[in-house]
């Protein structure tokens, strides 16, 4: 498998288990609480600052403001796509310390000194990432909306098949887990895709782990 | 250019770029997020505000008062536009429902407000402080208990209410064999990727609109009718669309409340409707109760064919004409067919991919095997044996290309058919009960109107501009494609500029009509940019041949930029059809066939192989073809086993109106799909030889599934979704 | 979304306090269920205490040969420990039988068990929910009701608990330790932290305002053959409309656990007792009581037969 050095470092974070990104929290200058809202709802604005695609980006943000808008909306990284906003759909994959998250359903205040990738932190459209190209490939998108989330997802899934962490299809809890293709569809399955590319996205992250579909 | 003849031998015929499966060019875009989408569009216009739109709370009724005091004074809110103060609005030809409600209210969760306000969480929470007091009206939410009330529609773009052919009756009731069933079909979303989103901006009296819409030209005609301006003042920008599938046809609240909006704030202001709200607010295909009957003989011949329809819509909506494929696929020399029409308060139905023919191959295809299992015979091959090379009704009048019965014998002879156990319930694999479904897939051919503007410049490059939308159907590389092909240069040179209404009209993203006729549109274009250079060569255009980047006739070759040397060139011109689809009946054909598995314990079902064998003439690019069918065959997958837009009939709405509630399939429940374009060219559709593709997918395929699911189990359901509470109280005993 | 304040605590008792002395407060941790109902304002804090800095991340064992989960443990963590894997495969897999790869990868052990009902209605804030806004009545009762409860419901409330989580630590007798503002803790038995709803829908557990849990202790392995098996119409990604939690022991005495069939996790200690006698037998105790509905009346049928199976062949 060909990879990013941004995925090795993701890769290096999962296998150690998460401890890495809570360590990194706990030592982040912890944040002043944030002043109570008036009784007219007005907005409490809260500092954070992470790191997108190995840039650091310092953002003075309404607290209601999910990770997934910052990035939208603040930081216009539009690559990563708004599909339902509601963890029902997997548009909004992003890398979080090495471990894909719906981007939706986080608070960005909750990510100072995280380290976040994004679909634009993988390959450029004249420097295409391996799952990009294969996805391009094997015509594995069709509208294109969901296609940042799948892809993300895909490149964090192959990690965990590595770290060997199990999945709901895994037939021996206790064995090396193996990216067969009933393991691919089920570890995709938060990313939906209505117009239906299934098959090809799973050929497309198939010929990158190195198997064929 | 008029298409009135049969195409002869054309540059196209060439197939140097044309017909090859060239990976879709956008997809370095769309792969690493830097396709535009139209809520992202922080680069066109500055100083954007953002909307939310607040839905009704009811079905219908009307709203008695409405309190803005404390949204109004919320922070950063900017403007709240309802109905009382968005000036006076018409409506558009092709929105049956107003898009903004109030204060009638036509359905649940119809748009009655919009909040602007500098953020977008100030917007979010702004409308949750509105007050709105509703008084609800008499209302009817429950298609079977309003049956008797539906009337005979108006003849529409599916064709007339009723077709009468021979004596129906006395040929069914003296048929040896007689089938008589009832099917139904539930109300079903789009749940495209992408919610309806839209930035608009007003400059003086222009209006403009980055949006996600299907129909460029349908979408300017309907805002500037819904708004009083003229047309002319309003642009439409679209040249990506996050999935569409009918949805996005038509002009929709997000667009014209995005401009109402803009012009209460003074600024632009961008809205995407929230995704609990889309399954309500929008549009929806229809629920239908489908009545069969089918008579045979003995030996299968059909003898007697009736199908009868029933669906719901508001008035001035539609009907879903679920019979039209009846009137086609089958021989016998009886039939009839019936749609009614009754008036319901729900939202608003309309087109969803294969509008009709979805819903109606749902509904004929479990019927032909109920029949093949009721005569002994193959469903394959009862098929075949009813096969017709001419129109039923019609007989002097023949299918341009018709190759059902080579697709299904291709699919069965692939998918192992012959090992299917004709007796239900008898094969077991481990858990799960095993069983193959087949269904023949038809879907019309639709030709209509397409332009394009076509441009060389000094480089040698080809730029081609249509309003043409790719909502991920591989418009942009089948449009560069037929450039490159036409032109003589390789696809790199040619640059495709989509989805804008200052560029020529073109047939739009629907009714898989896509394909062919935009593509035709720029062959017609291109073809006048061949005499253009022609001429500027001072060369015989028909003795020209644009090859290779050059021009040849003879031994001379000039290359083709040299004819821009002074100049950009640029063509116009539109395909625009003659009688031809009159005079053939164009329809494009294929066969399902499914393999599933039902958990003998649980009966959940789970689907483990799909074949699709299609033949809908030229196929212009088989890798996004392929997409095209495998992606409707996932969605008729969907319609077969969990969507459902289940309506709560006493509040009148679909209360599964979000994406963990109305189920869609995910990865897991997709195998690996085989699909195979049987060769064809059809000289009648136009002078690419294509036909539509992208709908045909899905026509028959969840007939297919249910097939395959009454093979497993010997249980027979005629209401979809097939789920397995469905299935459960009559599964054989488990082992 | 309405306007909170927001603060990351730095002890669980500092957490407890602050929630204590902070009108409308909330914990938030994964924030994959508060976060979607905030959108909604079906909750509505004014005040959030991140508990993401509180060291309560780890697995230990305990002195008796147990397991104590920190609160923390995102689900992704839990379902690939090893010794979860090993000694608590029920644990595992449904967990990995919850939600997607990505939610799991925020989840927490804590949040899971707290996580509020699917029902649709309670969810659309315009309909009738005693659970949303109390005494408002209950729309999912003659609307549609396929996923809704089939046994201890109420007047009040039909609708079910959905995580897959608790019905796997219900089986295992897991055990809930909390925090208190004033600083005290407590053990709560995973059978008595849900609430049926009776006439108070709204409140779902046992736990008192401003009370966190900290860890969910298991008690040492029981062994035997640990089995989930989750039946949805979708394949993934979808809740469940019957699951089966079991442990089965080689002499075929065991546990069993319903999911999706009640506002809690279903299990009574009494059917136990009649594992050896097969499935009828366990579901005629377990759901002897069940009111269903003509929606819902296929969720009985189906349990015997999901445990059936999972007797039959637990691996399957």
């Amino acid at each position: 498998m060909q990879i990013s050095g941004r995925l090795e470092l993701s890769r290096r974070h999962l296998l150690i288990v998460g401890a890495a990104s809570l360590a990194a929290s706990s030592i982040a200058t912890p944040l002043p609480a944030a002043a109570q809202p008036a009784r007219t709802g007005a907005p409490v604005m809260t500092r954070v600052s992470f790191d997108v695609n190995g840039e650091t980006h310092q953002l003075e943000l309404d607290t209601r403001t999910t990770l997934l808008d910052a990035l939208r909306e603040h930081l216009h990284l539009t690559g990563t796509k708004k599909g339902c906003d509601h963890g029902q759909c997997g548009a909004c994959t992003v890398i979080v310390d090495g471990r894909r998250i719906n981007s939706c359903l986080t608070l960005a205040v909750m990510h100072q000194g995280d380290e976040i990738t994004t679909i634009e932190g993988l390959g450029t459209p004249d420097g295409l990432h391996p799952l990009q190209a294969a996805f391009v490939e094997h015509d594995g998108y069709q509208c294109g909306y969901c296609t940042p989330g799948q892809i993300c997802s895909a490149v964090a899934v192959l990690a965990e098949v590595k770290a060997g962490i199990p999945s709901h299809v895994t037939a021996d809890l206790n064995a090396p887990v193996r990216l067969t293709n009933a393991e691919l569809r089920e570890r995709m399955s938060g990313n939906i895709c209505r117009c239906g590319a299934y098959s090809n996205i799973a050929e497309a992250i198939s010929e990158v782990a190195g198997r064929s579909a | 250019m008029r298409f009135e003849h049969p195409a002869t031998f054309n540059p196209i015929d060439q197939l140097k770029v044309i017909g090859h499966p060239t990976s879709r060019i956008e997809g370095p875009l769309k792969t690493t997020g830097t396709a535009p989408y139209a809520y992202e569009r922080h680069d066109v216009v500055a100083n954007q505000a953002y909307g939310c739109v607040v839905g009704s709370a009811i079905g219908k009724g009307r709203i008695a008062a409405i309190d803005l005091e404390a949204a109004k004074a919320a922070p950063g809110v900017l403007a709240i536009v309802t109905a009382e103060n968005a000036g006076k609005l018409g409506k558009g030809e092709r929105n049956a429902a107003p898009l903004l409600g109030g204060p009638e209210i036509a359905h649940y969760h119809q748009a009655v407000a919009i909040a602007v306000a500098s953020t977008f969480e100030q917007a979010r929470a702004a409308v949750q402080l509105i007050r709105i007091d509703y008084a609800k009206g008499d209302s009817k939410f429950d298609l079977a208990a309003v049956l008797d009330t539906a009337g005979t529609p108006n003849p529409s773009f599916g064709g007339p209410a009723d077709t009468d052919i021979g004596d129906f009756a006395t040929a069914f009731a003296v048929a040896p064999v007689q089938l008589d069933a009832t099917y139904t079909t539930p109300d079903q979303g789009h749940a495209m990727m992408e919610p309806h989103a839209s930035i608009a901006a007003w400059d003086g009296d222009k209006l403009t609109v980055w949006t996600s819409n299907q129909m460029i030209a349908w979408g300017v005609e309907d805002l500037a009718k819904t708004l009083g301006i003229p047309k002319e003042n309003v642009r439409l920008i679209s040249p990506y669309i996050g999935g569409g599938f009918g949805g996005k046809l038509f002009l929709r609240a997000d667009v014209l409340l995005a401009a109402l909006g803009a012009r209460a704030a003074g600024r632009p202001v961008k809205v995407a409707l929230q995704r609990p709200l889309m399954f309500n607010n929008t549009t929806h295909r229809p629920a239908t109760i489908q009545r069969i009957r089918i008579g045979a003989e003995r030996d299968g011949k059909i003898t007697a064919i009736g199908h009868e329809s029933w669906s719901g819509n508001v008035i001035g909506g539609e009907p879903e004409m679920a019979v039209s494929q009846t009137r086609l696929l089958y021989a016998g020399a009886n039939r009839m067919t019936a749609t009614r029409l009754a008036a319901l308060d729900l939202p608003e139905g309309n087109a969803m991919r294969a509008p009709g023919e979805a819903s109606g191959m749902m509904a004929l295809e479990i019927a032909v095997d109920e029949l093949a299992d009721k005569l002994g015979i193959d469903p394959v091959a009862l098929r075949i044996t009813n096969d017709t090379q001419v129109d039923p009704e019609h007989p002097e009048r023949h299918f341009s290309q018709r190759q059902l019965v080579q697709c299904l014998n291709e699919g069965a002879a692939r998918f192992g058919w012959n090992k299917r156990n004709p007796k239900p319930g008898q094969v077991r694999d481990g858990r799960w009960l095993i069983g193959m479904g087949v269904a023949a897939a038809f879907r019309n051919n639709l030709v209509t109107k397409s332009a394009a503007r076509v441009r060389l410049d000094q480089q040698g490059r080809v730029t081609v501009e249509t309003d043409m939308t790719d909502i991920g159907t591989g418009s942009y590389t089948i449009i560069a494609q037929t450039a490159a092909e036409m032109m003589g240069v390789p696809l790199e040179k040619v640059v495709v500029r989509l989805g804008d209404s200052d560029f020529p009209v073109s047939c739009g993203s629907g009714g898989q009509w896509g394909g062919n006729n935009s593509t035709a549109g720029v062959y017609a274009a291109c073809v006048k940019l061949r005499e253009a250079i022609a001429q500027k060569l001072g060369i015989n255009s028909e003795e020209a041949v644009f090859a290779d980047g050059v021009v040849r006739t003879g031994n001379r070759n000039v290359p083709l930029a040299q004819a821009a040397g002074g100049g950009d060139l640029v063509a116009e011109d539109a395909i625009e059809y003659g009688d031809l689809a009159k005079t053939y009946q164009q329809s494009t054909f294929g066969a399902h066939f499914v393999e599933v598995g039902v958990d003998a314990d649980t009966a959940e079902i789970r689907v483990r192989r799909m074949l699709a064998v299609c033949a809908a003439g030229r196929i212009l690019n088989p890798k996004a073809a392929r997409s095209q069918v495998i992606g409707a065959m996932t969605m008729g997958v969907g319609a077969a086993l969990m969507e459902d837009l289940v309506v709560d009939k006493r509040h009148g709405l679909f209360i599964t109106h979000d994406l963990a509630a109305y189920e869609v399939p995910v990865h897991a429940d997709i195998p690996h799909q085989d699909m195979v374009f049987l060769d064809e060219t059809d000289p009648m559709s136009s002078p690419m030889k294509a036909k539509g593709v992208a709908e045909l997918g899905i026509c028959g395929v969840a007939a297919a599934v249910a097939n395959a699911v009454y093979n497993a189990t010997g249980v027979r359901v005629r209401e979809y979704p097939i789920t397995l509470d469905k299935l459960l109280a009559q599964m054989p005993e488990p082992v | 979304m309405r306007s909170f304040s927001y603060e990351r605590a730095a002890s669980p008792g500092a957490a407890a306090a602050a929630a204590a002395s902070t009108a409308n407060a909330k914990f938030i941790a994964g924030g994959t269920n508060l976060l979607d109902l905030m959108k909604l304002e079906i909750e509505t804090p004014a005040h959030l205490i991140d508990v993401n800095d509180l060291a309560l991340d780890r697995i230990e064992e305990t002195a008796d040969g147990g397991l104590r989960i920190g609160a923390l443990v995102r689900n992704t963590e839990l379902a690939a420990d090893a010794r979860v894997r090993r000694d608590y495969g029920v644990l595992s897999r449904a967990l990995l039988a919850g939600a997607s790869g990505q939610l799991r990868n925020k989840a927490t052990t804590a949040g899971n068990l707290l996580q509020r009902t699917r029902c649709p209605y309670f969810y659309d804030t315009n309909l009738p929910c005693n659970k949303r806004k109390p005494g408002s009545g209950c729309a999912a009762i003659g609307g549609f009701g396929r996923q809704h409860a089939v046994v201890g419901a109420s007047e009040a409330c039909i609708a079910t608990h959905p995580s897959d989580m608790a019905v796997a630590m219900r089986v295992l007798d897991a055990v809930v330790e909390t925090v208190r503002p004033d600083g005290t803790t407590r053990s709560i038995p995973i059978a008595e932290l849900h609430r049926l709803p009776g006439d108070s829908p709204e409140i779902e557990t046992v736990l008192q305002p401003g009370e966190l849990i900290t860890a969910v202790v298991l008690p040492r392995p029981v062994g035997g053959t640990q089995a989930y098996r989750k039946v949805r119409d979708r394949a993934s990604y979808a809740f469940a409309l019957v699951s089966v939690a079991a442990i089965v022991q080689p002499d075929g005495t065991g546990r069993v656990a319903l999911g999706g069939v009640a506002h809690k996790p279903w299990r009574v200690e009494a059917a136990d007792a009649e594992l050896p006698r097969g499935a009828k037998a366990v579901t005629a105790r377990l759901l002897g009581d069940a009111k269903p509905t003509k929606d819902n009346a296929y969720k009985l049928p189906l349990a015997e037969r999901t445990l059936a199976a999972v007797l039959r062949d637990p691996r399957a």
